[in-house]
C-alpha cells in the first residue's frame, strides 16, 4: 500500500516538473521600466503613437483634450500634431482604418489599445516592439517572437533603420510609457494623492492613539465603576 | 438639549437604545488584535455601499455598454477612478476582515453555547457575502467576469434531472448574456444588499442579547457586582469606540495602500484578463475566480465526475461551506479558548487553516497533476477537521479555566 502511494508521489511530482517545463517554453519578457511621470517620454511616446500606430490602432477610451491636458500640449498644438482625422477636440481618439479593410488587408482587426498595458501589461509590449524578425514566409515579411504568424507589419522599422539601438529602445520605451498612461489616465495623480492620505492617516493614527490611552488610563483592574 | 431628549425619548426609545447597545453595554476588558475586525466588517460593508451608490449612478446594466461604462467611470467622471478602486479594494479588504473574523471564533470558541445563533447567522452572512462579491464581479462584463459566470452558473446544470431547466431558469437565456447581466445587477444592488443589511443587524441583535465572548473564554455575566454590572465588563462606549477608531484608522492606512499604489494588486485584486470586453467566442487560457472563491472552487476540481456527472464536485463545494454551521455542534470540547484547549484541537486547527490556505492558493494554479493531488490531500484534511472534531475535542487534558479575566 505504502509503495504504491509512494510511486503515485513521485509519479505525481515529475508529471509537475515535466508540465510546468513545457509551460515555461514561452518568450521571456523583458522589464519595460517605464516612468509614468516623465513627461517628455510620454509626449514622445504620444508622437510616436500617433504617428505609427493611430492609423490602425484606436484607443477609443482615450480624448483628445484629455491627452493633452494630462501630457501638457496646448489644445493647438494637439489640433496640429496629434490629430489626423477627427475635428472635435473632445473626440475619442478613433482610428481611421475601416474594419472591413482591416480584415481584408491583414487578416484580422488591429485591437483597441486603451486597456493593453493593463491586460498584457507593459513588459509584454515592450517586448512585442522589440521582437520583429525577419521571416520571408511571413505576410509582411515580418514575424514576431511572441505572437507567432503576427499580421501587423513592423511599422517601426524605418525607426530602427535611422536611430540608433539606444535611441530606437528610447522610443520603444516611450510608446509602451504612453500606453501605460492611456490604460490608465488616473494613474498621473493617484500615487501621489495616496501619499498625502497616508499622511493625513498618519496624523489621525497619533491621535486616535492619544485619545484611546487618556480613556483607558481607568480601565485598570477593578478601578473602572459604572456612573450612577 | 435635554429638552430635545426628552421629546424625543417620549416617542422613540433614543436614550435607552443608546445605553442598552453602546454606553451600558458591558464588554469584557480584555479585547486583543482580534477583536477589531467585527468592527471593521461594518466600516466596510458602509464604504461598498456608499461608494456602490456613486458607481450605479453611471454604470449601465447592459451587455453593449458594460464595459465601456466602467471605463467611462475610469476616465471621464470625476473622481469615478477613486470610487471604483474603493468598490473593488473594498471586495478584497471585506473578505481580509470576514476572514480574520471568522478565524476568531476558532481561536477563542465563540461559536460555543450560548453563542450558536450568532454563528449560525454569521455563515449565512458570508453566504449572501460570497453570492454578493460573485455578480459584482460580472457586472464590469470582462473576460474573466463573463467566462468565471459562465463556468460557476454552469455547475447548476448539473443538477440531477433539474439541472439544464434550472440553468436557463437562473440565466434567463442559453448562456451567460445580457439577460444574466441584468438581474445579477439587481441582486448586487438591491436585494443581496439588503439581505446582508438585515443579517447583520440581526447578528448585532444575537451578540448583545448573549454578550461578546473573550480571548479567555470566560462568560463575564457569571461574575456580577452588586449593580448587577459584570466586574470584568466595560461599557463598549467610550472604551471599545475609542480603541475600535485606532483600529480602523490602521485598517485605512493599509487599505488606502493598496487603492493608491496597486489597486490590481498584481491581478489578485483586478484580474488583468478582465481588462478586456468579454467575448463569448474566445476562451481565456486560465479561468480562476478571486482569491477569496478559489479554496471552494478547488474543492470542486478535486472531486472527480462520478458516473459522468460533475454533480458530486457541486455537492462538496457547498458541502465545505455549509458544514460550518453545524461547528457548534461538533466541538464537544468544555473549553472555549484556544489558551486552555487541549493540544489536539491546536494541531488540527493549525491543519485547518493549512488547508485553507493551500486550497485557496491550488485553487488559482492550472491544474497540473501534482496540483490534481495536492488538491485532493488538501480537501480531505479541510473536511477531516469537521468530520474528526467530536473526536479531538474529546480527547487531550485543557488547561483549568481561571474564574475571572486573566489580564
Amino acid at each position: 500500500m505504502q509503495k504504491t502511494l509512494k510511486k503515485i508521489l513521485i509519479a505525481g511530482i515529475f508529471a509537475g516538473i515535466s508540465v510546468n517545463i513545457l509551460a515555461a517554453n514561452t518568450v521571456n519578457l523583458t522589464a519595460a521600466n517605464t516612468n509614468i511621470f516623465d513627461k517628455k517620454s510620454l509626449q514622445n511616446g504620444a508622437y510616436l503613437f500617433m504617428n505609427n500606430c493611430s492609423g490602425c490602432h484606436s484607443i477609443s477610451f482615450m480624448r483628445y483634450n484629455r491627452l493633452g491636458k494630462d501630457l501638457g500640449i496646448a489644445d493647438s498644438e494637439v489640433r496640429e500634431n496629434l490629430m489626423f482625422n477627427a475635428s472635435k477636440i473632445g473626440s475619442q481618439i478613433i482610428s481611421s482604418m475601416p474594419q472591413e479593410g482591416a480584415v481584408r488587408w491583414f487578416g484580422a482587426t488591429p485591437p483597441d489599445l486603451s486597456l493593453s498595458a493593463r491586460s498584457r501589461g507593459t513588459d509584454w509590449i515592450y517586448t512585442y516592439l522589440h521582437s520583429f524578425y525577419s521571416d520571408p514566409k511571413a505576410l509582411f515579411g515580418v514575424n514576431n517572437k511572441l505572437i507567432e504568424n503576427v499580421s501587423m507589419p513592423d511599422v517601426l522599422w524605418h525607426l530602427k533603420q535611422s536611430k540608433s539601438p539606444q535611441d530606437f529602445d528610447k522610443d520603444v520605451r516611450d510608446i509602451t510609457n504612453f500606453l501605460d498612461y492611456v490604460s490608465e489616465p488616473a494613474k498621473l495623480i493617484r500615487i501621489n494623492l495616496g501619499y498625502k492620505v497616508l499622511g493625513f492617516l498618519l496624523i489621525l493614527l497619533i491621535l486616535a492613539y492619544l485619545l484611546k490611552k487618556e480613556y483607558w488610563k481607568d480601565v485598570k483592574y477593578g478601578k473602572w465603576r459604572a456612573k450612577k | 438639549m435635554d429638552n430635545n431628549k426628552n421629546w424625543i425619548d417620549q416617542r422613540f426609545p433614543l436614550t435607552k437604545v443608546w445605553n442598552e447597545h453602546l454606553a451600558e453595554y458591558y464588554t469584557p476588558r480584555n479585547f486583543n488584535f482580534w477583536y477589531f475586525f467585527g468592527s471593521l466588517a461594518i466600516l466596510v460593508l458602509v464604504m461598498q455601499i456608499v461608494t456602490g451608490i456613486f458607481l450605479t449612478m453611471h454604470y449601465k446594466p447592459d451587455e453593449a455598454f458594460a464595459f465601456a461604462s466602467v471605463e467611462y467611470i475610469m476616465r471621464d467622471v470625476n473622481w469615478g477612478w477613486l470610487m471604483r478602486y474603493l468598490h473593488s479594494t473594498g471586495a478584497s479588504a471585506f473578505f481580509v476582515v470576514i476572514y480574520l473574523h471568522m478565524y476568531r471564533g476558532l481561536l477563542y470558541g465563540s461559536y460555543k453555547s450560548p453563542r450558536e445563533l450568532i454563528w449560525i447567522l454569521g455563515m449565512i452572512l458570508y453566504i449572501a457575502l460570497m453570492a454578493e462579491a460573485f455578480m459584482g464581479y460580472v457586472l464590469p462584463w470582462g473576460q474573466m467576469s463573463y467566462w468565471g459566470a459562465q463556468v460557476i452558473i454552469s455547475l447548476f446544470g448539473s443538477v440531477p434531472v433539474i439541472g439544464p431547466d434550472l440553468l436557463i431558469w437562473i440565466l434567463g437565456d442559453y448562456a451567460v448574456g445580457d439577460p444574466a447581466l441584468n438581474r445579477f445587477f439587481a441582486l448586487h444592488v438591491i436585494a443581496l444588499p439588503l439581505i446582508l443589511v438585515v443579517l447583520v443587524f440581526l447578528h448585532i441583535v444575537a451578540l448583545h442579547t448573549v454578550g461578546s465572548n473573550n480571548p479567555d473564554g470566560i462568560e463575564i455575566k457569571k461574575n456580577k457586582d452588586k449593580n448587577g454590572i459584570p466586574k470584568d465588563g466595560i461599557p463598549f462606549h467610550p472604551y471599545y469606540s475609542v480603541k475600535d477608531i485606532v483600529g480602523v484608522v490602521v485598517f485605512l492606512m493599509l487599505f488606502s495602500a493598496v487603492v493608491f499604489f496597486a489597486p490590481a494588486m498584481n491581478g489578485y485584486f483586478l484580474e488583468s484578463a478582465n481588462f478586456i470586453e468579454a467575448n463569448q467566442l474566445k476562451t481565456p487560457e486560465h479561468i480562476a475566480p478571486l482569491w477569496y472563491l478559489t479554496p471552494f472552487y478547488s474543492v470542486l476540481r478535486a472531486i472527480p465526475p462520478m458516473f459522468g456527472s460533475q454533480f458530486p464536485g457541486v455537492v462538496g463545494m457547498f458541502a465545505a461551506l455549509l458544514i460550518l454551521i453545524a461547528l457548534p455542534w461538533l466541538d464537544r470540547s468544555k473549553v472555549k479558548s484556544i489558551r486552555y484547549r487541549s493540544w489536539p484541537y491546536k494541531v488540527a486547527l493549525g491543519v485547518l487553516v493549512l488547508s485553507f490556505v493551500m486550497l485557496g492558493w491550488l485553487g488559482m494554479q492550472p491544474v497540473t497533476p501534482l496540483y490534481a493531488i495536492l488538491a485532493r490531500i488538501f480537501t480531505i484534511s479541510y473536511f477531516g477537521f469537521f468530520v474528526l472534531m467530536p473526536w479531538f475535542t474529546a480527547i487531550g487534558k485543557t488547561k483549568p479555566v481561571p474564574e475571572r479575566l486573566t489580564e
